[in-house]
């Protein structure tokens, strides 16, 4: 039997990280009762998944499966009951459950995982003692970010301050005083939106125009330094732009399942 | 204690609710640790957001109007019905499946409170809900909200206290307890809104009101939400050598709020508009209204600014070919806000009546007069003796017309301009000092909006845990009608008299009072007697028997009922019974009927909340 293990535990452990991930999220998704309710199948097709694997798997290794079971299912019958309770109890109880939730089924991993270097000893240790000590993989230099925020902030300004409206109408037929006028509906409900939902700052305190002076090892997040650009900090000029900053963001809370890309919904009157 | 660790404070307002508490456990003295619990709700269809506020609205959606998992709250809900923000704007474009100021319903005499008549005049096909169950929502709505922020903590296991209108009556603060009763709320207590406003104002003064008042003074206290004004005036005794706060009056149930003044300026820029030719449709004019909210507001701020732009977007996605522009000037403001809400009237005015004849459907009965000032007149006039039997008080001026307010506490959103609280008190003043008397102070208030439900809070934990309280009791005489035994003529109605079965200002705890009068009741066959309050009659005592009174002393209340079981008796007989009526916990006014002869039977004497043959 050319070991199967690899790739059958591969799917295993993927399979788990998708239980685990699906998990996670209800750290993000606050309506939790409703969200549990459309999880729990993903949860138990994620979990056939992973046994259907492993039952493919060799004898060898059911073997261990059989023996593993009973310990695996311990933990996914303990994370159930926590999702079960989750469902009828609060939210706020069930958001200080997630990372326990999350555990139960990280130690499940990790009992699969051990075993997968148990059950493949022979390629793994091998390999170990030669190779040098792997390195720390590169953490990705380029995340993708998710889009949801960003189109919940854009309903949000398009709601209260048409901001979509403004943007897709052709401008050049208007005058400035039409133009004026929709921007006074764009700025009322626009800065609305900011006020609520996200607080912000100026980077800088000091008045545009004054000097300033960026010391060694100064936040080239927050500063960015431009012009005649030599030599080692302190620089000192002039603040040019204070910069703006999120202090805190407070966006609403998205039912599960709903579409964030229906930004403004169509109205017909009836 | 921790089963009772927080003190609670609902404010179930007309237009808006909101919820606060006091930690009982870190508050010591007049330390005390308050919050405010922001209430989760639908802001937009699949969007929910934690406001300050809960508007108080609700919508009955099309069952195909909505997906319903976008309506899923935290604690998951009931996607039949939306409460809250969400509501408030869809019902803007559907007003058919919109309630609205459910608790001006609760108290309205003329309909069956506890029956599905609302939306009012809604399609027979959108279910309807009664003004009773829109208020259960509202409640269950903040008790989910609670309980999701105190999982262990449940709301039922807190000291709960719900405010009510000063100017409610007994059937409507019973009703007020019984949908709270319904949410599951066990430690209640029903607390006046004014009085509320007031309590607040203690706690953050922080002990120094002690300093601010002295004995003598005369609190008016102005309340102007969204929907309603109430009115109340608290003086300050003294007991013992420690201040003590007694309200002495309440005023009558007047619907006039700042909802009306944002309409009325909408309203003037709309016939402006209409002189240029432009019409506006419904929506549209709800976005003009809010656009004069905020331009009146900014007005209000400012003395500088003489005029805001105001602009109606177009309800299409073209907002800069279909916008509308006008322009809200101050002196607009000044005349159609100052000089028709607030108009400096003599203290003899008085608002003008209603003609109660000619209502053909029944609404909600409206205040006819927009003046605040001229109601406010009319309550200080009719009050003008409140202070007489107060102990430590020097009596009013034998020819003072109205009663002399010392100081003034300004309650509701409507107040947070500075220029319309100068105002108010600017009119006082001069009905004061036109009779001689020293001008009132202003008393500082905090928050305008949530003073309601902060005060109430810290008085649900003054309640446990000692402090200021203010007295009252109840707030008006109460009678039952009898027909006097005179021999019926034809034609002529039997002539009434009114038995005085409450005295004003009983108070809650204090033993029950029964007046010496025997009723015989018929077994098995439900008994109505006709019910009256007063608000002016503070001296009748009980049992007393009146034969006259002036027709604006005595304001006709719901229908009072029992029917005794057939149980031990015979159905038919006669039996003879003394009505008793005390002050219960909550704050809720109990008749009960007792058998003369000597039994342990009781029977519970309730209000007709099925409105008066409307």
């Amino acid at each position: 039997m050319a070991s199967p293990a690899p790739s059958y535990l591969q799917r295993a452990s993927t399979a788990l990280n998708h239980v685990r991930q699906t998990l996670k999220e209800a750290d993000l998704v606050r309506t939790v009762p409703a969200w549990i309710k459309d999880q729990e199948p993903k949860v138990s097709a994620a979990w056939a998944t992973s046994s259907k694997a492993l039952a493919k798997a060799g004898r060898a290794t059911w073997v261990w499966v059989v023996e593993q079971t009973p310990k695996v299912s311990r933990a996914l019958a303990r994370s159930y009951r926590t999702l079960a309770k989750a469902g009828g109890a609060s939210w706020t109880w069930t958001r200080a459950q997630a990372p326990k939730v999350s555990a139960a089924l990280g130690r499940a991993r990790q009992l699969w995982e051990e075993r997968a270097a148990a059950t493949a000893p022979n390629k793994m240790k091998r390999r170990t003692p030669k190779t040098a000590p792997a390195r720390e993989p590169l953490p990705d230099a380029l995340e993708k970010a998710p889009p949801d925020s960003a189109l919940l902030l854009l309903g949000l300004l398009q709601k209260e301050g048409r901001l979509l409206d403004f943007l897709q109408e052709d401008i050049k037929s208007y005058s400035d005083q039409e133009v004026g006028a929709a921007a006074r509906v764009l700025h009322q409900g626009c800065q609305r939106v900011l006020r609520e939902h996200l607080k912000i700052a100026p980077v800088r305190d000091e008045p545009e125009g004054s000097r300033i002076t960026l010391e060694q090892g100064f936040d080239a997040a927050s500063i960015r330094p431009t012009g005649n650009l030599v030599g080692d900090p302190p620089f000192t000029g002039s603040l040019v732009h204070r910069g703006w900053r999120v202090v805190e963001t407070r966006l609403p809370q998205v039912a599960s399942g709903h579409d964030l890309r229906i930004l403004a919904a169509a109205e017909v009157e009836l | 204690m921790s089963e009772t660790r927080y003190a609670v404070g609902i404010d179930l307002g007309t237009t808006h609710c909101a919820l606060s508490y006091v930690d009982s456990e870190k508050s010591e003295g007049e330390d005390i640790v308050q919050a405010l619990v922001p209430v989760p709700q639908l802001v937009t269809a699949g969007t929910v957001e934690s406001l300050p506020l809960l508007p108080s609205f609700l919508y009955l959606p099309h069952q195909d109007e909505f997906r319903s998992s976008d309506l899923a709250l935290p604690w998951g809900g009931d996607p039949s019905r939306i409460g809250g923000e969400l509501a408030r704007t869809q019902g803007t474009m559907t007003p058919i499946r919109l309630i609205s100021s459910a608790k001006s319903w609760l108290c309205h005499p003329d309909v069956d409170r506890k029956a599905p008549i609302l939306p009012a005049g809604a399609p027979d096909e959108v279910p309807q809900v009664s003004p009773f169950e829109a208020s259960v929502h509202y409640l269950s709505h903040l008790r989910d909200a609670w309980n999701g922020l105190h999982p262990f903590a449940p709301l039922d296991r807190q000291e709960v206290t719900v405010t009510v209108p000063a100017s409610f009556d007994p059937a409507a603060r019973e009703l007020t307890a019984e949908a709270a009763r319904t949410v599951g709320i066990k430690h209640l207590v029903l607390l006046e809104e004014p009085q509320s406003a007031l309590y607040s104002w203690v706690n953050d003064t922080k002990g120094d009101w002690r300093n601010q008042v002295r004995v003598g003074d005369v609190i008016l206290v102005v309340d102007v939400g969204g929907g309603t004004t109430d009115l109340s005036l608290i003086a300050v005794t003294e007991n013992e050598g420690a201040l003590e706060l007694t309200r002495v009056a309440v005023g009558e149930h007047i619907l006039l709020g700042g909802d009306n003044m944002d309409l009325s300026l909408a309203y003037l820029l709309r016939k402006k508009l209409a002189q240029s030719g432009v019409e506006l449709d419904r929506w549209q004019l709800q976005a003009l209204t809010h656009g004069c909210r905020h331009a009146k507001e900014s007005l209000l701020a400012d003395p500088e600014l003489e005029l805001i732009p105001v602009v109606v977007p177009s309800r299409g996605s073209r907002l800069i070919g279909g916008s509308i522009r006008t322009e809200l000037t101050r002196e607009e403001v000044q005349t159609s806000l100052i000089e028709g809400f607030f108009p400096a009237v003599p203290a003899a005015s008085r608002p003008a009546g209603r003609s109660r004849g000619a209502l053909t459907q029944v609404g909600l009965p409206y205040a006819q007069d927009p003046a605040v000032t001229r109601h406010l007149a009319a309550f200080l006039g009719r009050q003008a003796g409140a202070t007489e039997d107060l102990a430590g008080f020097v009596a009013q001026h034998p020819e003072a017309s109205f009663l002399h307010p010392t100081a003034v506490l300004f309650n509701g959103g409507v107040f947070k301009a500075d220029v319309l609280r100068q105002r108010v008190l600017e009119v006082l003043n001069q009905w004061l000092t036109a009779e001689d008397a020293p001008p009132a102070r202003l008393l500082e208030a905090g928050d305008l909006d949530l003073a309601v439900a902060r005060g109430a809070a810290f008085y649900a934990h003054a309640r446990r845990h000692g402090g200021v309280r203010i007295r009252g009791g109840t707030s008006h005489t109460y009678y039952v009608g009898v027909e006097s035994t005179m021999p019926a003529i034809p034609g002529m109605d039997p002539e009434l008299q009114a038995l005085c079965l409450v005295p004003f200002g009983l108070e809650e705890g204090s033993e029950p009072v029964a007046p010496p009068q025997e009723f015989g009741l018929v077994v098995g066959e439900p008994v109505r007697f006709r019910f009256f309050g007063s608000s002016v009659r503070r001296e009748d005592e009980v049992g007393e028997l009146l034969e006259e009174w002036l027709d604006e002393e005595l304001e006709e209340l719901e229908e009072i009922q029992t029917t005794l079981p057939t149980e031990e008796r015979k159905k038919g007989e006669v039996v003879a019974v003394r009505l008793q009526a005390a002050v219960s916990e909550v704050g809720t006014l109990e008749l009960t009927a007792i058998p003369v002869e000597p039994t342990d039977e009781r029977w519970n004497v309730t209000f007709n909340t099925r409105g008066n043959g409307g």
